[in-house]
């Protein structure tokens, strides 16, 4: 092997350093394939009613087995559809290529003489191979032989060659052609061609040489580059033109690419280079698309995560996920963390730490000291047993770290350095000191002044001119005691004609004051005297107790509307009147225009013909004779030509009317002128040159 | 004028048009006939106003160009038409057909 060290230097064998750096991926919180997904599993694979092909048998199988659900109906009905293509006469490369994979989990036959049979197929449609799903399907078939019956022979004839064919079907930016007929590359096909050619790489490795195998590792490099991203660090595949026919979709290319690299970045030589980083953007890209509804999705999605956990010459993913991402400070909740592979599975031994807590407004000061949350082994998760004081009702935003304790576990899993999860902390909103005044404008004397208990429905009656002010004023602290300024604090008046006006109550500190001085308010209260009832309505989503209670009533005088004042608008009887369906509007293009009676004209048509009829009969009585006509049969047949050719084109010009475009009429115009000039050149020269003779005789 | 003034006058265009050619006669008549057909297809335009305007033009202008056309050819064949002398007859009848053929073609286009 002295010849496979000393590599280039660009293919390094440094991975998954960027797993500790600082990358800041902020997330949206995915969860991890659980119980969902094995329901979803067995649900979404049994249609009824139909029988499944070797191919969705094959994705069924895969998935049952990756999420360890059992299924021996499915199996036993595999095995028939199995034995049929592999005992059985010509079967396409892609039927061998399913029934192999199937027998493979399923475990249908060992007998050596049906794998030799399909191998020798396989091989044999190998040599005839073109397109990149031709080698697809019978490398694929003969790795399977391979694991599934050692001692058959798949060695191919021309491995190098086959690399080679394949290889040159990939594109400069890393995708792959399906065919050297088919320009469109593919990211799919890079895919499934990654795959392929790690499966020569298995059955014949020593034909293939370090350099073939580093070009691959470029065109992979190539083809991370054309990755695409979400904002919160989640990465995927797609392709670059979506609208031909063969377009799959995100999800299917991704899972493709990723099946692609794992298979050849497991029979390589060399480590290849992906970050960290972007093996977890793949990670999170499959996991957020949460439980599939489709079997084909489903299987693409648990695939991949197969391939990324499994795979140890790329780096593991390891996902953070939170089962509840609200926590409430009346009810005591603890912060609880898993830390999995995509599976599942459980994590290597690591710390996981709260680095900081930044509040939603002041996104840059911590609120909390680093601490590090203690690890439950029984539940698997990691808790914080009481949140900070610090921690008041708000949004926040939690920033963890995942640190591995063993060193060589940094190169091997993919953590994805500082991660940063919304969270909700809600809590009870006590409401003190709440009072409803009326005051006398000038002096700011209090007339009448009641008190207000905001946890119910108060009934209080006031009544005020409009020289006075109204006056509501209460304070909100937080479960800790401090100011909050909820998104909503309304004060609403609604008249007995139901007229609403809704004043926002504001706020310096924990104080929340509204005074109304009705001296200017009245033009905007329409001068509507009479009885108002009056609610107020505080709300929050971080609030567990938002309310909206009626308080009572105000009796309002306010003078009369002089002349010019603005009315009120007018109110619905049904406030949602608005959302009824409204009447149809009947679209009136540019109205037919009227046209005459038909028997009108048809009588012109008739009418029409008159002055020709007339023609005819005036040209009789003129005596009209064919006397000129030419005697001599070449000058009459040159005469005959010319008038056939003047009614040809003029049957030319009806054909044009009744069907044809100007385009072909010009061109048959063209080529009847022509006939018809050098025709009626002939006898026009002809003619002219006997009425000469005539002349000079 | 009297009356017999005017049928004197009228007498003597009818003895004078007598002496025509025959050949511009028969262009006589077909001018007759196109311009005819033009006024009847202005008459039913008047009648049932010019919807498809440019079916109408095109019928009436395919009347008049063709008149148009044979005058200009009676004008070329006129014997007493000094101007034309040297022109044969035969290359004055091609030109009537050739420009009547493109005419009919334009025609033909525009009416839709």
């Amino acid at each position: 092997m002295a010849d496979r060290r000393g590599m280039p230097v660009y293919f390094l064998a440094i991975i998954a350093t960027l797993s500790i750096c600082n990358a800041v991926a902020s997330s949206s919180v995915v969860h991890p394939v659980s119980d969902p997904h094995r329901s979803a599993a067995v649900e979404l694979f049994t249609p009824a009613g139909r029988s499944l092909s070797l191919e969705e048998t094959y994705e069924a199988l895969r998935t049952f087995e990756v999420l360890g659900v059992g299924k021996a109906k499915l199996r036993s009905d595999g095995c028939l559809s199995v034995l049929e293509v592999l005992k059985s006469a010509p079967s396409s490369p892609k039927d061998l290529y399913y029934a192999l994979k199937v027998n493979g989990l399923s475990k249908c036959t060992s007998e050596r003489a049906v794998f030799e049979i399909a191998a020798s197929r396989l091989k044999a449609a190998l040599s005839d191979a073109s397109s990149l799903l031709d080698y697809h399907y019978t490398v694929g078939g003969l790795v399977l032989i391979k694991d599934q019956s050692p001692d058959v022979d798949v060695a191919l004839s021309d491995a190098k060659g086959t690399f080679q064919s394949i290889k040159a079907l990939s594109q400069s930016d890393g995708r792959w052609r399906y065919g050297s007929n088919n320009p469109e590359s593919s990211t799919y096909a890079a895919g499934v061609a990654l795959e392929t050619l790690a499966g020569i790489i298995k059955l014949e490795d020593s034909e293939i040489s370090p350099s073939m195998i580093s070009a691959v590792g470029n065109d992979i490099k190539k083809l991370f580059d054309s990755i695409e991203k979400y904002d919160d660090g989640t990465f995927y595949f797609d392709e670059k033109v979506v609208e031909s026919l063969e377009y799959r979709g995100p999800l299917a290319t991704s899972s493709a690419v990723v099946v692609g690299l794992s298979s050849f970045a497991s029979v390589a030589s060399e480590k290849i280079d992906i970050p960290g980083e972007v093996l977890l953007g793949l990670a999170k890209f499959f996991l957020a698309i949460g439980v599939p509804g489709d079997s084909k999705d489903l299987f693409y999605q648990i695939n991949a995560l197969a391939c990324l956990e499994n795979n140890r010459r790329v780096s593991v993913p390891l996902i953070l996920s939170l089962p509840a991402t609200v926590l409430s400070l009346t009810k005591k909740d603890q912060l609880k963390v898993r830390v999995t592979t995509v599976l599942g599975a459980n994590s290597p031994p690591l710390k996981l730490k709260l680095r900081q807590v930044l509040k939603s407004d002041a996104a840059d000061v911590s609120v909390i000291d680093s601490q590090e949350l203690t690890h439950d082994s029984e539940g698997g998760f990691y808790y914080l047993d009481v949140l900070p004081d610090n921690i008041d009702v708000g949004k926040y935003k939690f920033v963890f770290q995942i640190l591995l304790e063993d060193p060589e576990h940094k190169k091997s899993y993919a953590t994805g350095g500082r991660i940063h999860v919304p969270i909700y902390v809600s809590g009870v909103v006590n409401v003190e000191n709440a009072v409803i005044a009326v005051l006398d404008s000038d002096l700011g004397t209090v007339d009448t002044q009641k008190n207000l208990d905001l946890v119910k429905r108060n009934d209080i009656s006031l009544s005020a001119n409009h020289l006075q002010k109204l006056r509501l004023s209460f304070q909100l602290s937080t479960p800790r005691g401090l100011a909050y300024t909820p998104h909503q604090a309304f004060l609403r008046l609604k008249h007995e004609t139901k007229v609403e006006h809704i004043f926002v109550v504001g706020n310096t500190g924990k104080q929340f004051e509204l005074v109304l001085d009705f001296l200017r308010l009245v033009e905007k209260f329409y001068y509507l005297s009479g009885r108002y009832e009056l609610e107020v309505a505080v709300g929050d989503s971080v609030m567990e107790n938002s309310f909206l209670w009626p308080i009572g009533h105000i009796e309002l005088d306010i003078p009369e509307a002089p002349e010019k004042a603005p009315r009120p608008p007018p109110v619905a009887a049904d406030p949602y009147s608005r959302f009824e369906v409204k009447a149809e509007i009947q679209h009136i293009f540019r109205a037919p225009e009227k046209r005459p009676p038909k028997e009108l004209s048809l009588a012109f048509l008739g009418l029409s013909f008159l002055p020709f009829i007339g023609f005819l009969g005036g040209l009789l009585s003129l005596g009209v004779n064919l006397k000129n006509f030419p005697s001599a049969p070449v000058p009459a047949t040159f005469a005959l030509l010319f008038q056939v050719g003047i009614g040809a084109v003029l049957g030319l010009y009806m054909l044009f009317w009744l069907k044809l475009d100007l385009f072909t009429t010009l061109k048959a115009v063209g080529l009847l002128g022509a006939f018809l000039l050098f025709v009626g050149h002939r006898i026009l020269s002809h003619l002219a040159a006997t009425s000469a003779k005539l002349k000079s005789a | 004028m009297t009356r017999s003034d005017a049928q004197a006058l009228i007498r003597s265009l009818r003895s004078a048009y007598a002496a025509t050619p025959k050949n511009l006669k028969i262009i006589d008549l077909y001018l007759a006939f196109s311009v005819s057909s033009a006024l009847i297809q202005v008459i039913y335009m008047a009648m049932v106003g010019s919807f498809p305007f440019n079916s109408f033009l095109s019928g009436v202008l395919s009347c008049v160009g063709t008149a148009v056309l044979a005058v200009c050819l009676r004008i070329q064949l006129n014997k007493e038409n000094k101007e034309f002398k040297d022109l044969a007859p035969e290359r004055a009848f091609a030109d009537f057909v050739l420009c009547n053929l493109v005419l009919h073609l334009v025609i033909i286009n525009f009416l839709g």
